[in-house]
């Protein structure tokens, strides 16, 4: 009965088996043990990351008065695969757009072009920015946009109509601005300007998430872990500005019509204490989702109200760059307290001449400070330039007169902590002899006078009257006075001391302590402290920018000072008047009843600058 | 007094080893089903509101019945078996008509309670016994044309009954009585050509678009003559045990096809396959003439073989134009010749994933995320498999195949001491429908063989399944237990 021929082929068929579970076995081997990709892949499938934005942190002035702070706002989300049945009428009259907005915003989304991380899958912003308003209406029909939803944020409202260039603004990141940090997402916020930008790392703060499982139609089923995995968000520190938001508003005031800039500077700490660039905007223009519209429109304007000439503009400095001179011939023996040069209405020498005005001659350095003698600082800078017992050459002479320079901040960057600071210029050996070939003490002497390849920026201008203020050294200025549950950056707080010895800034101040009392900045003087300063008239192109820099009091100074008003002629003009003002308001906390008429008066002087493009 | 003799006998010669492999099974499959159900919302394993809660009836009323047919004598089936054949396909008739729509098939009787049952699943044991009652017949021999013409038969009418109710997965297990017919004696070139189609069908297909380096030569076409050559020559010396035929034919096509590359490669690039096809008709040619002058119908079988072999690639590629476009892109799809993760290939991309995702030691129980979510579909029935290979990973989805390979093995081994024909023939029956389902099962959950639906024995969640495998499987054991009887 048995067929016994056949009885082989059991083992053949578990053979068959058993080849049948090998390779699975090894199959399986391949998908579970060498590949990664898969795991990843299943996380991406399962794992839906509800990111949770942290509160930006909220800036303060010196004072503690209120400049920034935040908003609720409603973006309007979508999940392109969600969407369906979509009465678009309806969702448009609700929000309030067209169908053919509808419709370009649809297309916009789905460009991969434009959109590159576009997924059907993910939620793509559809509309930024809706007021509690829109959100309202909105609300109550959202269950029938399948698709659509509303994500909380926060948008960034002013207390202020002043400081605009030092706050700055948040908008959503760029792509650019994605690729490099990979904190942020696509439809995130970023500091893009002012403080806003340069303390972005303390202002965001970090964001949570939570870790949500979701099934393969989208849909949310729970906590993963029951939240074990989920951070809270870390709202962001606030800011305390050095800036004081009266003094701030004032020199705004007083810079109404015109073009320039006020720096101010609390001596002993480097605290920037007004940053005034004219023309400025009011910040509430950059609120919310009218941004675009607003910054195209200010870039299109040929005034750059944008532009923080107080940091970005480079200005010949004109007189204000005397001081800086005499400090370097002092300390370089070219010249003693005594030593007198001569003044016949200018310096005039071997066919050269640089005018100068009607004054006592030949004088010695306090006086000619007071006076701004054009005069005295050429014969100084001619004299050290062709010093041929101290330096073995001219290039030699302008490099150690260039390190002195550099030593007093300028030249390169001081480091302030905001975006966009322009070095300016102070030319060196090389430069010239790359750009004249050869070249002698007169054909470059008007740097002496703070002309020529000379430019400094208002900051380095204001940061000289620190110096001086301080007699011999500066802090790097900086805006942001403290951080909320931090400290602010150890270089903002280094003590620069120039190459200079204090002795000798002791005459310099005294010199200015004469232009005041007699001298070029009588407007100044005051019974009730010591005003030190020096005017500046720095020839251009067009009329004279009227310049100032000061400190007060001369004795333990609490505020030191640059005004530059473009085209504003004479330094005694605009910047003197204007410095007074404003050392009065931080000192005294307010402008006597004299004082305030004088300000008005000032405010309602403009410059006409025409319409060309600057 | 003798009955309960031997109803004392019967008890000390079941198959322990197999209960304990099956109960193993059930309850490992019990655990995943638990697992791909698992929902975040409705945590309770054991309520009745649950796919997990229900398998714990099914696996109960399956052991209820495995215990009922332990107490049913081999008599009844040997008396019975073509009764219960013919309701049987009575049944799978009507429920072509009655069945309600589900999902495009109709092949799911409801038997009230909102439950349903699917006969396809039932025919298989009524298959299984009335092949042994045929086979046992005397004088039935597998040899016999007529035999083995109504053994094909009686395989058939099932298979076209259940294609009817649109269940051709369900279908097509029935192939697996081939393993058993082959067992029983059924010449193995039979099982062989079958194999060697399925070689030449995935091979040439998936790399007839591919070309050898250099050369205007077709991989897939090359690939297949090459092999047909080679299964031709093999099956002349295994069956004709014709060595001098054997070296003329293999000198004869390596040579010629040598050659060929040789002179494509540095004097003209041409198609090396036509050459290739002028050495397979010769070869089938010397064959023929081997076959007149010998008078073996052998020779005149593999010639049939070899001309099958030659022209399958070229009648594949037609075939293939005129398959309906989801069937082709799931052929397409499943060969890797498309990549379309959110189309036809979804289930297979899913479930890789999941399976992938699980690592050495996987998730940990009702830790997956792919299943639970839905991400696998199908995943408590025909995808289970998934459901072990994320949560328990390369070592539980291992183990779950070792277990089963022991499984088989053990039902080799219990059909192979059976006494009379009848209790191996449906002993072989019950381990091949094992095997093929396993077989088809993981292999489309691992991506290896095509997505037909249908479930992994003991795993896959439902009653049906469970109760129909139960059966096969208790008929046959109680057969086993009967075995000391008969000697007596």
């Amino acid at each position: 009965m048995k067929n016994h021929v056949y009885d082989y082929r059991q083992f053949v068929l578990a053979g068959i088996a058993l080849v049948i579970v090998l390779c699975y076995i090894i199959r399986l081997a391949f998908l579970q043990l060498s590949d990664e990709e898969y795991k990843s892949r299943a996380d991406n499938n399962a794992f839906f990351n509800n990111v949770i934005f942290p509160a930006r942190g909220v800036i303060y002035d010196r004072n503690g008065e209120l400049l920034v702070y935040n908003q609720p706002a409603y973006d309007i989300m979508v999940i392109m695969r969600d969407v369906h049945n979509l009465d678009t009428l309806d969702f448009c009259r609700t929000i309030d757009i067209s169908k053919k907005q509808f419709d370009d915003r649809m297309a916009l989304i789905k460009d991969k072009n434009k959109n590159p991380g576009y997924s059907t899958y993910t939620q793509q912003l559809f509309m930024p920015q809706i007021s509690a308003e829109e959100y309202g209406v909105l609300q109550e029909k959202l269950f029938r946009f399948h698709g659509f939803f509303i994500r909380e944020r926060t948008i960034r409202r002013y207390a202020t109509d002043h400081c605009a260039h030092i706050l700055g603004d948040v908008a959503e990141v760029s792509q650019k601005e994605v690729d490099e940090d990979e904190y942020y997402a696509p439809g995130d916020y970023i500091g893009k300007q002012g403080v806003e930008r340069s303390y972005e790392r303390e202002l965001r703060g970090v964001k949570g998430v939570q870790i949500l499982l979701r099934d393969a139609r989208g849909r949310i089923q729970g906590h993963y872990r029951n939240g074990a995995l989920d951070r809270k968000p870390v709202p962001g520190k606030n800011l305390t500005l050095s800036i004081d938001a009266k003094l701030q508003a004032l020199g705004e005031r007083l810079m109404e019509g015109k073009m320039g800039a006020i720096v101010a500077i609390e001596p002993k700490t480097g605290e920037i204490l007004c940053m005034v660039s004219a023309p400025s905007y009011d910040p509430h223009r950059m609120e919310g989702k009218q941004r675009g519209m607003q910054m195209l429109e200010m870039q299109r304007d040929p005034m750059k109200p944008m532009l923080n000439r107080a940091i970005a503009g480079t200005y010949p400095p004109g007189s204000t760059f005397k001081t800086s001179q005499g400090l370097t011939f002092l300390q370089e023996g070219i010249i003693t307290s005594s030593t007198a040069y001569p003044c016949y209405r200018g310096f005039v020498t071997k066919g050269m001449r640089v005018g100068c005005h009607g004054h006592g001659s030949p004088l010695p350095l306090i006086p000619a400070i007071a006076t701004s003698c054009n005069g005295y600082f050429c014969w100084g800078l001619y004299h050290m330039l062709n010093n041929r017992t101290k330096y073995k050459n001219i290039q030699e002479a302008l490099t150690t007169w260039k390190d002195y320079m550099v030593s007093m901040g300028f030249g390169y960057k001081l480091g302030v902590d905001l975006p966009g600071e322009a070095r300016g210029m102070i030319p060196n050996a090389d430069y010239y002899d790359r750009r004249l070939g050869q070249w002698n003490a007169l054909g470059v002497i008007s740097i002496a006078i703070g002309q020529g390849e000379v430019t400094l920026t208002p900051l380095q201008i204001a940061n000289l009257g620190a110096t001086i203020a301080n007699r011999g050294y500066y802090i790097t200025p900086h805006i942001v006075k403290a951080v909320e549950g931090g400290k602010i950056a150890d270089s903002l707080l280094v003590k620069h001391t120039t190459k200079v010895d204090t002795m000798y800034y002791n005459m310099v101040a005294e010199g200015m302590r004469k232009a005041v009392l007699g001298g070029t900045c009588r407007s100044a003087n005051t019974s009730m402290y010591e005003v030190c300063g020096k005017t500046g008239t720095a020839q251009n192109r067009g009329k004279d920018h009227s310049a100032f820099m000061g400190f007060a009091p001369k004795n333990n100074p609490k505020i030191a000072i640059a005004v530059y008003v473009e085209n504003g002629g004479f330094g005694a003009t605009f910047g003197v008047p204007i410095g007074a003002l404003m050392m009065e308001q931080f000192i005294n906390g307010k402008l006597s009843p004299a004082s305030e008429a004088k300000a008005t008066s000032f405010q309602n002087r403009h410059i006409d600058y025409g319409t060309r493009e600057r | 007094m003798e009955q309960e003799r031997d109803n004392k006998g019967i008890f000390l010669s079941i198959d322990w080893v197999t209960i304990l492999l099956y109960v193993i099974l059930i309850v490992w499959g019990w655990f995943s089903v638990c697992g791909a159900c698992y929902d975040f919302n409705h945590p309770d394993l054991f309520s009745w509101e649950t796919n997990s809660g229900k398998q714990i009836v099914w696996g109960g009323t399956s052991l209820v019945l495995a215990t009922v047919l332990m107490l049913i004598e081999k008599r009844f089936y040997d008396t019975a078996a073509y009764v219960i054949y013919g309701a049987m396909m009575i049944l799978l008739a009507v429920t072509i008509v009655i069945a309600p729509d589900t999902k495009g098939s109709r092949s799911w009787l409801p038997i009230g309670g909102g439950q349903k049952i699917q006969p396809a699943e039932f025919a298989k044991f009524a298959v299984a016994l009335a092949l042994g009652k045929l086979m046992d017949e005397y004088g039935f021999s597998i040899r016999k044309t007529k035999d083995i013409g109504k053994a094909i038969a009686m395989i058939l009418l099932p298979m076209i009954l259940i294609i009817a109710q649109k269940e051709t997965g369900s279908a097509l297990v029935y192939f697996a009585f081939f393993l058993m017919l082959y067992r029983e004696g059924m010449t193995g070139s039979l099982l062989f050509s079958g194999f060697a189609c399925v070689v030449y069908f995935v091979v040439g297909m998936k790399y007839s678009q591919d070309y050898i380096t250099d050369m205007p030569v077709s991989i897939g076409e090359f690939t297949v003559l090459l092999l047909a050559m080679i299964f031709t020559i093999s099956m002349v010396w295994i069956y004709c045990h014709n060595l001098l035929a054997v070296k003329i034919m293999a000198i004869t096509c390596a040579g010629g096809t040598l050659l060929a590359m040789l002179f494509s490669i540095f004097v003209i690039p041409f198609d090396v396959c036509y050459v290739m096809l002028g050495l397979c008709l010769l070869m089938i040619g010397y064959i023929i003439v081997l076959a007149i002058y010998t008078r073996l119908i052998r020779y005149g079988l593999i010639a049939l073989f070899a001309i099958v072999s030659t022209a399958f690639y070229y009648m594949t590629d037609t075939l293939f134009q005129r398959l309906d476009d989801h069937q082709r892109i799931r052929i397409e799809v499943l060969l890797g010749m498309k990549d379309d993760p959110r189309g036809a290939g979804y289930n297979v991309n899913q479930a890789k994933i999941a399976i992938g995702s699980g690592g050495l030691l996987g998730k940990g129980f009702l830790n997956g995320t792919q299943t639970k979510l839905r991400y696998v579909p199908e995943q408590h029935t025909d995808f289970i498999f998934c459901t072990v290979g994320e949560e328990e990973g390369f070592v539980g989805s291992a183990g779950v195949l070792i277990v089963y390979l022991l499984f088989i093995w053990r039902l080799i081994a219990v059909a192979e001491r059976q006494t009379d024909r009848m209790g191996r023939v449906y002993g072989y029956c019950v381990l091949s429908i094992f095997l093929f389902h396993l077989f088809i099962n993981v292999g489309m959950v691992l991506g290896l063989t095509p997505v037909i639906g249908i479930p992994l024995p003991f795993f896959s969640y439902g009653g049906s399944s469970l109760w129909g495998f139960t059966l096969l499987l208790f008929i046959f054991l109680r057969m086993d237990a009967e075995r000391n009887l008969k000697k007596r």
